[in-house]
């Protein structure tokens, strides 16, 4: 490359420096969410094969939702090793002190594991006490919730535990886990046996340490197929660290995915500010090529300073998203398994820089691109038009380039190819939707512009569409932020809300199940006893299908050219009844109500489970209700609304086809305060202690609070997008300065006052907030409406006074970042003006 | 450097035609003229008739819709435009009526521009001695906007001779310029170009400065209406002159 290019590109940024420092700040923040999320996935990734180990705390976990048969006790016998049991279970638990009780997940341990890492409580010594005292471990989750302290005592069961301690950590969960069930460490040998009856749901594990440094892997997978069969798994360190490093893996991807939309933006704010700062070159460039230079080396003085820029920034962003990458495991803290150290991943660095430098540099040569146009007639004459207004090859290529490499970066960087195409096609929706709405609204304004308003009025609409505009920019940046914030706010009222309404009204509110056929009575006499109403009762059969029109479940997981669902291989927790309920709606078929008692029982089923299992009405299902075979034909297929918080079923039985299964029932009631169904809770609990019971409000709770987290790690990164949005509009503002200081000096000679100069500014600015925010809205409710319907499977809820909140927010933005700007712009002089060239 | 019995500048049945909208334009018609080495000429003719578009296409910076341009042996018509960029920075210094410096250089690397893109970088001292024959010793390092309109014609003037053209082109240099301040610029330009012996080709509506000339070329709606001696050479009628400056 000619010396002169290097020469004349450094020379010509002096003066240029505010303009150029834009094209920096644009993609400084895109690039700091990529290095920041991916140099954190790295170290995260270090430290779960650092911690592999920890995650299993053993080097071989053998587990059933059975208790063992005795074949599986033989493999376990043959294993060898140093072994500890676990056996966990769903239960409630009572603390007499306070008389309340709650729904916890029970672990009954041995002593041995973990062998690897340990389980941290408060007080240290606790970890140990518990075993060795018959005691309990218990969540900080029900300690806060009913002000137990250690010593209190506990029961589960018929059993009496003291608590010994906090849980702090163990193995295998996240913080997050705790929200879902809190948990409960009690020795083994102290587990109420009659909580495990038969028909009661229960994980069984046998955890395995080989001093011998066996390979777990190769000991194991010989003996998987015979497992299988008795439904039983295995798991090793190898492959709890690729579950953790898969769903670990996708999480941070998703959202880099998220940070790669605040770099997209930043990429249209240096495309548009470059595209003004060439505009401005027309002239200095025509002078060059007058004076002898080749039309490839005046676009290559403008690359290069562009490279330099993006280079910068790049640098930049990387130095911030380090500083940010140290408050990630904070961001994160729940959902993970290990404790992440922090140390700068180069190789992040490297692609996050890279990918930011590649990203900007591309749309940075669109306008770029256009300089080749540039006539040296230019220099003669300031009005020639350069070139033709046609897209030149190497635009489109550019553009292809882009598009192939954002749907790319997207598919690699998503969970799955479908999230990663979705991303790309919904990010080009928005674009180009946000897009079309500006170039819409400006032809329109050319077309018609708006009669009988006053002249401030038509002057700031005018304004929209004079040459140079920064509409469309001011148009994504704006746009886009609202669609990020808005749709973020829908997805989250709609779920909320779908939730609430579930426990609104009259419906039932507390639920009681795993309760045997014997306990039915007794407990339907407490219920009434407190003086609440008892709103169902409902019997449930455990079963698994064994064929499906002919083929066996089992001989479809071995043809590896069928399809075996997640709907072939579920328990299914089925019901029998006369009618059907009001959540429910008959989609094809007749119910049948009843069974006469020969032949195949008529049956109905829900239609997802129905797709999932290719059957249709006449079709034949087997099933297996704990080992005994009963044929079923389905008659009629249901559509049920899961948001109904009632016993739903996706298999229901007629009366009479079930009576001599084992069954359990659920029973449903509803109290008006806190009181009551603590009372009813603890009375229950107290008679009849195996039966479990569930408050809609604590599940309330525990929903949301779980959903704040996610939304707060959501909304951590779009900040991203929104503060990159922030930028670019103040630079697209900015830039725009000059003519507007050239148009306010025109306007005050010709008498206008600063009031008329600001007011015709502040329409210019509404009518830019408004039709964006507008637009940003309508496409949040799109995508909130589809979010709600293929995601949450539930219906849109808009939360209007919110919304209306946030586009004042963004109007009155918009026109505050436009009236900072415009300071002293009515005190230019026009001498000022005439002698400036910038 | 090209002596008088050689052509610099060749002109052949130059036509330029633009097509705005649906009817065609014709701009220049037929338009031939040949300057040999060290001639001065001058082009004049009313606003519109064609002056500009001449000159760009004698410098190559267009291309016509038929005729030929031939500049210093190199027939315009077979190059491309990077050729023609090429034939200009070794042959060719331009001066334009709205000075046209490159705002963000200082005045002497405004003046350095031909010579960096030709490759000679080692100039400081050379544009410093053409800075101070203009008479702007004092201002090397101040920006385009920070000079006046006279001053910033005299820097483009440095400039237009750094690379020691064998044509000059001017177009209404003192256009933008009062009467006095132009003919200040035009003294030193006629200086600089006795100096080098370059051959000068401008465009101007100013009589004390076609006067000046070997050769005034008259045009008028694109045509040549006359191509006659000036008063520099001796017999030159004043009065057709103000005829044809004036546009009647
Ligand atoms: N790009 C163009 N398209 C259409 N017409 C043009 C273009 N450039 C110049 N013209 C027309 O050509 C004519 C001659 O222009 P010009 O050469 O600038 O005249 P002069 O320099 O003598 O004033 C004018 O009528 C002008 O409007
Ligand atoms: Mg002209």
């Amino acid at each position: 490359m000619k010396q002169w290019i290097w020469r004349f590109a450094a020379r010509d940024t002096r003066g240029n420096r505010a303009r150029l420092a834009l094209f920096v700040a644009s993609m400084v923040l895109g690039v700091a969410a990529l290095v920041s999320i991916n140099s954190f996935g790295d170290n995260l990734r270090a430290a779960i094969d650092e911690e592999a180990k920890t995650l299993l705390g053993a080097d071989l976990s053998i587990e059933s939702g059975n208790p063992f048969n005795e074949r599986t006790e033989a493999v376990i016998d043959s294993l060898g090793g140093t072994q500890s049991r676990r056996t966990s279970f769903a239960s409630m638990a009572y603390f007499p002190r306070t008389g309340d009780s709650r729904l916890v997940t029970v672990r009954g341990n041995e002593p041995g594991f973990p062998f690897y890492g340990a389980v941290e409580t408060d007080p240290p010594e606790a970890a140990e006490n518990y075993l060795r005292n018959g005691g309990a471990l218990i969540d900080g989750t029900l300690m806060q919730q009913f002000g137990v302290a250690v010593g209190d005592s506990m029961r589960i069961g018929s059993v009496s535990y003291k608590v010994e301690g906090r849980l702090l950590q163990t193995p295998r969960e996240s913080a997050a886990v705790m929200l879902f069930s809190p948990r409960v460490y009690v020795p083994l040998g102290r587990v109420d046996s009659a909580l495990l009856a038969v028909g009661s749901r229960a994980d069984y594990e046998v955890y395995f340490r080989f001093k011998d440094n066996r390979d777990a892997d190769a000991a194991i997978d010989p003996l998987r197929a015979e497992l299988r069969e008795y439904r039983v798994g295995a798991d090793t360190i190898e492959e709890e660290r690729e579950n953790w490093d898969e769903a670990l893996t996708n999480l941070y991807r998703f959202l880099g995915l998220v940070g790669f939309t605040a770099l997209l933006l930043g990429s249209l704010g240096v495309a548009s500010s470059i595209s003004v700062y060439v505009r401005q070159r027309v002239q200095t460039i025509a002078v060059l090529r007058v004076y002898g230079a080749s039309i490839g080396s005046t676009v290559w003085v403008y690359v290069l300073q562009a490279t330099a820029m993006g280079l910068f920034g790049a640098a930049l962003g990387s130095g911030i998203g380090i500083g940010i990458q140290t408050i990630i495991p904070r961001i994160l803290a729940d959902f993970l398994p290990v404790d992440v150290a922090f140390s700068i991943s180069w190789g992040a660095v490297l692609m996050g820089s890279g990918i930011g430098l590649g990203v900007t540099l591309l749309f940075a040569l669109l306008p770029l691109l256009s300089l080749r146009n540039v006539s040296p007639l230019s220099a003669l004459r300031s009005n020639v038009e350069s070139g033709t207004r046609q897209r030149s090859v190497g635009w489109w290529l550019t553009v292809a380039v882009i598009g192939l490499g954002t749907t790319g970066f997207a598919v690699a960087q998503a969970p799955t190819i479908g999230m990663g195409v979705g991303y790309a096609g919904g990010i080009f929706v928005v674009f180009m939707a946000l897009a079309a709405t500006a170039r819409l609204l400006m032809w329109a304004l050319v077309r018609r512009p708006p009669k009988g308003v006053s002249y401030t009025v038509k002057q700031g609409i005018a304004n929209l569409h004079r040459p140079n505009n920064q509409t469309l920019t001011m148009m994504l940046a704006l746009g886009l932020g609202t669609f990020l914030v808005t749709t973020m706010l829908i997805s989250e009222h709609t779920l909320v809300n779908q939730i609430t309404f579930a426990g609104a009204g009259e419906s039932p509110n507390l639920i009681f199940y795993d309760i045997q056929p014997d306990q039915v009575e007794p407990v339907k006499a407490t219920i009434v006893q407190e003086g609440l109403p008892i709103m169902s009762e409902v019997p449930i059969v455990t079963m698994r299908i064994h064929a499906v029109k002919g083929r066996t479940v089992e001989s479809l997981r071995e043809d590896s050219t069928a399809r075996a669902t997640w709907a072939h291989r579920r328990e299914y927790r089925s019901t029998f009844r006369d009618q059907l309920t009001d959540s429910e709606t008959l989609v094809a078929g007749e119910f049948q109500g009843t069974f006469g008692g020969s032949g195949p029982v008529p049956i109905s089923i829900e239609q997802d489970v129905a797709t999932e299992l290719e059957v249709v009405e006449g079709d034949e299902v087997i099933w297996d209700i704990q080992g005994i075979r009963l044929a079923s034909v389905v008659t009629s297929i249901r559509e049920v609304d899961w948001r109904r918080m009632q016993t739903n079923f996706f298999v229901v039985f007629p009366d009479g086809s079930l009576d001599r299964a084992p069954a359990q029932y659920v029973m449903m009631t509803r109290t008006d305060n806190e009181e009551a169904s603590a009372a009813v809770q603890s009375a229950i609990v107290r008679s009849q202690p195996n039966v479990s019971s569930i408050d809609i409000s604590l599940v309330l709770g525990v929903f949301d609070a779980i959903f704040s987290r996610i939304a707060f790690v959501a909304r951590f990164m779009a900040l991203f997008s929104i503060l990159t949005g922030l930028i670019v509009l103040a630079g697209a503002v900015f830039i725009s300065r000059f003519q507007r200081i050239e148009e306010s000096v025109l306007l005050k000679t010709l008498g206008a006052s600063r009031s008329t100069v600001l007011r015709i500014m502040s329409v210019e600015y509404l009518v830019l907030g408004v039709v964006a925010s507008l637009t940003g809205i309508v496409l949040a409710l799109a995508a909130g409406w589809s979010i709600s319907i293929f995601v949450f499977d539930s219906t849109l809820s808009i939360p209007a006074m919110q919304i209306l909140y946030i586009m004042a927010t963004v109007v009155g933005l918009t026109v505050l970042i436009g009236h900072l700007n415009s300071r002293g712009v009515y005190d230019r002089s026009a001498l000022e003006v005439l002698r400036s060239e910038v | 450097m090209f002596d008088s019995n050689q052509e610099v500048l060749k002109v052949r049945g130059l036509t330029k035609t633009y097509r705005s909208g649906s009817r065609p334009l014709t701009v220049l018609d037929d338009v031939g003229f040949t300057i040999m080495g060290g001639d001065t000429c001058a082009i004049v003719g009313p606003s519109g008739s064609g002056k500009t578009t001449l000159l760009g296409l004698c410098a190559g910076l267009d291309s016509p819709s038929a005729g030929s341009v031939t500049l210093c042996s190199h027939p315009f018509g077979s190059l491309t435009e990077d050729e023609r960029a090429e034939v200009r920075n070794e042959h060719v210094g331009f001066v334009f009526q709205s000075f046209r410096l490159i705002p963000t250089l200082t005045a002497i690397e405004n003046v350095m521009v031909p010579a960096e893109l030709q490759g000679r970088y080692d100039v400081r001292e050379e544009a410093a001695t053409l800075l101070r024959d203009v008479g702007l010793g004092d201002r090397y390092d101040h920006f385009p906007s920070q000079l006046s309109g006279g001053e910033q014609q005299r820097v483009a003037l440095a400039r237009a001779f750094i690379n020691k053209p064998d044509i000059l082109f001017a177009d209404e240099p003192t256009g933008n310029l009062d009467a006095e301040t132009g003919e200040q610029v035009v003294e030193l330009l006629f200086k600089l170009n006795e100096d080098a012996g370059t051959t000068l080709v401008l465009v101007t509506h100013d009589l004390d400065l076609a006067n000046m000339t070997d050769r005034v070329i008259r045009l008028r709606g694109g045509r040549i209406v006359s191509d006659a001696p000036g008063s520099r050479s001796g017999g030159f009628a004043a009065e057709s002159l103000t005829e044809n400056v004036a546009g009647v």
